[in-house]
C-alpha cells in the first residue's frame, strides 16, 4: 500500500525494515538512540531494537567511522550515520584510507557492507561548518560509492539498496527534504544504483539535478512551462556509479542542458557532469554551451540573505534556464 | 611481567623469562624462537632484494623487535584475530603467514596475499586472521573497534590484538578507538610495538608522560610496559590482557618497549641518533637473548636453537626463490576489483 510519508519517515522505514529482516544491520552514531539522532531519523529505533543495534557513540566521529568500517570487514552490515555531513572530514581517514581501500589493497579478499548516512545541505542557518555537500570529494575516491535521493519515494528504495550494497555507500540527505511527503509504498523495495530517472519529461533544454536541485529544478519549470519553456529533469539519484546514459539520452534529445548543484562550482560534481555529456555522442546535438548553475564558491553563511545567494534558489534556475533555453537562437 | 621504570631494558633474562621457560611446552617455545628467526631472515632477505633492485617501492623493517610480535602472537588461539601496521612483517609471520605467498606479495606478484595489490605495507591474510596492515599511523585502531564491537556482538569468544606503533597514540584516533573500546568492554587488546621513535621523533619530544602504557588510565583501562626485547615477557602481559578481553571485561594496553635497529623505511639516513646508540641496542638482540634463555634453562641445547635457526633461514631462502618466479599481475581489468558484487 501507498501513503503519503515524509523522506525522513521513509529512511526510517528502511532501516527498519531491513534490520527486521537482516540480522547483521545495526545503526551507529552519536544520539541515534534515545533522542532520536539530531534529525529524528531513528526515532523509535531504540524501542523496537534495543541499545545494541541502535547504538549510540561518543563524540568520536573516526572511531565510529572506524567501528562500522571493522564491523562490515567482519560481515556486519552498519548503518553509521554522521550527525552533519561536515563532520566527515573527522572521518575521513576511515572512510577513504581503511573502507573504501581495504577490498583493493588487500587482493579483492574482503568487501565492506556499510552505509554512511550524511545530513548535508545549507539552508537552515546552521552557517559554514553544518551546511556542506561533500559529494565530490567522496566520488573522487575509488571504493565508496555515492547516492544522493531527492524525494521520499527514492530515499527509500534507495537507503535499501545501499543497505544491501557489498560497497561503503555516502547516502546524502539532505536537510531541507526530510520534512518533504511524498507517496512511499509500505512494502520493502530497493531502486538499483546507476539509475537515473527523469523527473519531468520536457523537449526544450535538459536540467541534471540531484538532491535538494531536484525539487527546485521541477518547480522551475512548472514556471518556465508557463511561459513555453518545456524542461526535462534528470536525476542521476546515485552520482557513482553514474547512469551516464540516461543523461546523454535526455541530452541528446533536447540540445541543451544546465547541471544544477548546491555544493560549490569549482571541482564539484558538475565537472564531471559536463566532461561526461561533452565526451559524448551528445555533444553532436548541443546547440549551445554546456552550463553549469551551482554553489557560489564561499563558505556558507549565515546570514540568511547571503545563504539563499550563495546556492542556486528556484528563481536562479528559472533565469539560468530561460537564457540557456534563448543561447544560439 | 616486568614494568620499566626508564627506558632501558635489563640485560639479564627477566623473572618472568626464567619461570615462563619452563612453564611452557618446549614445542610452543620452539614455534616462538622459529618464528622470531624467521622474521629477522625474511626482512634481512627483503632488504637484500631492494638493495638488488628487485623490489618496488619502500618497505618499514622491523628487526630488533621480533619478541613483541611473537611474545604477543604465542598467547592467541588459532581463530583469534590480528590486526596490524606498516612495519608489519612480524606479526604476519607469527600469524602463520606462508613465507612464499608473503614474499611473493612482498614482490608484487599476483600469487601473493593480496595478489600484488597492497605489497610490503599492506599484507592480509583474512583467512588466517590477520585482518591487514595499515599505512597510516594509528589508522588500524578504530577499524580494531569495529571488529571487536562485531565479535562482541556476535557473542563470540575470538579476541582481537590491535598493533600500532609509539607515534600512533599521539593520534586523535587512538584517543578516540581507546576510549570507545573501554565504554564498550570490547574484546581487543591494543599493543604499542614501542620502539621509541615516531620516524626520526623520539618518544620524549613527542609525549609528556613517560610511558605510554601511563596514557590507559585515560581509559579507565589497565596499561602496563614491559620490556618489548624479552618474548616471554611480552607472552605473559599479553596473555593477562586477553584473558581480560576474552572474559568479556574489555580491552587493555601493553607497551611493549623495543628497538628498531633499521631506519624508519628505506629513506632513512639516521640523522636522529647515534651509532651508539643503536649498537647498545643490537646488544640486547631479541633472538640471541631468548636462545640464551633456551639454553640456560636446559630446554634445549645450543644445536638445538642453532638448528631452528638454520630450519628458519632455510624456508626464507627457499621462499624467496620461489617466489621470484611467480607471475606478474595484469593491468587489465583492475577496476574490476574496486567495488565487490
Amino acid at each position: 500500500m501507498t501513503r503519503e510519508i515524509t523522506y525522513l519517515e521513509a529512511l526510517r522505514e528502511a532501516m527498519v525494515q531491513e534490520m527486521r529482516t537482516d540480522k547483521e544491520v545495526f545503526l551507529i552514531g552519536e544520539d541515534v538512540g534515545t533522542y532520536g539522532g539530531a534529525f529524528g531519523v531513528s526515532k523509535g529505533m531504540l524501542e523496537e531494537f534495543g541499545s545494541e543495534r541502535v547504538r549510540d557513540t561518543p563524540i568520536s566521529e573516526a572511531a565510529i567511522a572506524g567501528a562500522a568500517t571493522g564491523a562490515a570487514l567482519m560481515g556486519m552490515r552498519p548503518i553509521m550515520e554522521i550527525m552533519f555531513m561536515d563532520f566527515l572530514t573527522i572521518s575521513t581517514n576511515q572512510l577513504v584510507n581503511a573502507a573504501a581501500k581495504m577490498r583493493f589493497m588487500f587482493g579483492g579478499k574482503c568487501s565492506i557492507p556499510m552505509v554512511i548516512r550524511a545530513p548535508s545541505g545549507s539552508g537552515t542557518g546552521a552557517a559554514a561548518q553544518h551546511s556542506q555537500s561533500l559529494e565530490a570529494w567522496f566520488v573522487n575516491v575509488p571504493g565508496i560509492k555515492v547516492v544522493a535521493p531527492s524525494s521520499p519515494y527514492d530515499a527509500k528504495g534507495l537507503l535499501v539498496t545501499a543497505i544491501r550494497d557489498n560497497n561503503p555507500v555516502l547516502f546524502m540527505e539532505h536537510k531541507l527534504l526530510y520534512r518533504m511527503k511524498g507517496p512511499v509504498p509500505e512494502e520493502s523495495y530497493g531502486i538499483p544504483l546507476k539509475s537515473a530517472e527523469v523527473k519531468r519529461e520536457g523537449r526544450d533544454l535538459t536540467i541534471v539535478a540531484y538532491s535538494i536541485m531536484v525539487p527546485r529544478a521541477l518547480e522551475a519549470a512548472e514556471k518556465l512551462a508557463a511561459e513555453g519553456i518545456e524542461v526535462e529533469v534528470v536525476d542521476p539519484r546515485s552520482l557513482k556509479p553514474l547512469d551516464t546514459e540516461t543523461i546523454i539520452r535526455s541530452v541528446s534529445k533536447t540540445g541543451r542542458v544546465l547541471i544544477a548543484h548546491e555544493a560549490p562550482t569549482t571541482g564539484g560534481f558538475g565537472g564531471e557532469l559536463a566532461a561526461v555529456i561533452a565526451a559524448s555522442e551528445a555533444f553532436d546535438f548541443l546547440d549551445a554551451p554546456i552550463r553549469r548553475l551551482a554553489g557560489r564558491d564561499v563558505p556558507i553563511p549565515y546570514n540568511r540573505t547571503l545563504e539563499r545567494a550563495a546556492v542556486p534558489q528556484v528563481e536562479d534556475i528559472v533565469a539560468a534556464a530561460r537564457a540557456l533555453a534563448q543561447e544560439g537562437k | 611481567m616486568t614494568v620499566l621504570t626508564s627506558t632501558k631494558t635489563k640485560k639479564v633474562p627477566t623473572p618472568g623469562s626464567n619461570r615462563l621457560v619452563h612453564e611452557l611446552p618446549r614445542e610452543k617455545l620452539a614455534w616462538m624462537l622459529q618464528r622470531m628467526c624467521e622474521i629477522r631472515y625474511f626482512e634481512e632477505k627483503a632488504e637484500d632484494l631492494y638493495i638488488r633492485g628487485l623490489v618496488h617501492g619502500t618497505m618499514h623493517l622491523s628487526i630488533g623487535m621480533e619478541a613483541g610480535s611473537v611474545g604477543s602472537i604465542a598467547t592467541l588461539r588459532p581463530e583469534d584475530l590480528i590486526i596490524h601496521h606498516h612495519r608489519g612483517h612480524g606479526h604476519t609471520i607469527a600469524k602463520g603467514a606462508d613465507l612464499t605467498i608473503m614474499m611473493a606479495e612482498f614482490l608484487g606478484r599476483e600469487t601473493g596475499y593480496c595478489r600484488g595489490r597492497g605489497g610490503s605495507m599492506h599484507i592480509a591474510d583474512i583467512p588466517g586472521g590477520n585482518l591487514g596492515a595499515t599505512g597510516v599511523v594509528g589508522g588500524g585502531i578504530p577499524t580494531a573497534v569495529g571488529i571487536a564491537l562485531a565479535l562482541q556482538m556476535r557473542r563470540s569468544e575470538q579476541i582481537l590484538l590491535s598493533y600500532f606503533g609509539d607515534g600512533a597514540t599521539n593520534e586523535g584516533e587512538f584517543h578516540e578507538s581507546l576510549n570507545m573500546a573501554s565504554v564498550w568492554k570490547l574484546p581487543v587488546v591494543f599493543i604499542c610495538d614501542n620502539n621509541q621513535y615516531g620516524m626520526s621523533m623520539h618518544t620524549s619530544r613527542s609525549m609528556n608522560v613517560e610511558k605510554v602504557s601511563m596514557r590507559a588510565a585515560s581509559y579507565g583501562i589497565p596499561g602496563v610496559t614491559v620490556d618489548g626485547n624479552d618474548v616471554l615477557a611480552v607472552y605473559e602481559a599479553v596473555l593477562t590482557a586477553d584473558e581480560r578481553a576474552r572474559s568479556g571485561q574489555g580491552p587493555s594496553l601493553v607497551d611493549c618497549l623495543t628497538y628498531r635497529w633499521r631506519g624508519h623505511s628505506k629513506s632513512d639516513r639516521n640523522l636522529y641518533r647515534t651509532n651508539q646508540e643503536i649498537d647498545e641496542w643490537k646488544q640486547k638482540c631479541p633472538i640471541k637473548r631468548f636462545k640464551q634463555v633456551l639454553v640456560d634453562a636446559a630446554i634445549m641445547t645450543r644445536d638445538e636453537v642453532e638448528g631452528i635457526d638454520q630450519t628458519a633461514k632455510t624456508a626464507v631462502d627457499h621462499a624467496a626463490e620461489e617466489a621470484q618466479t611467480f607471475p606478474e599481475p595484469s593491468p587489465e581489468n583492475m577496476e574490476d576489483e574496486v567495488y565487490a558484487l
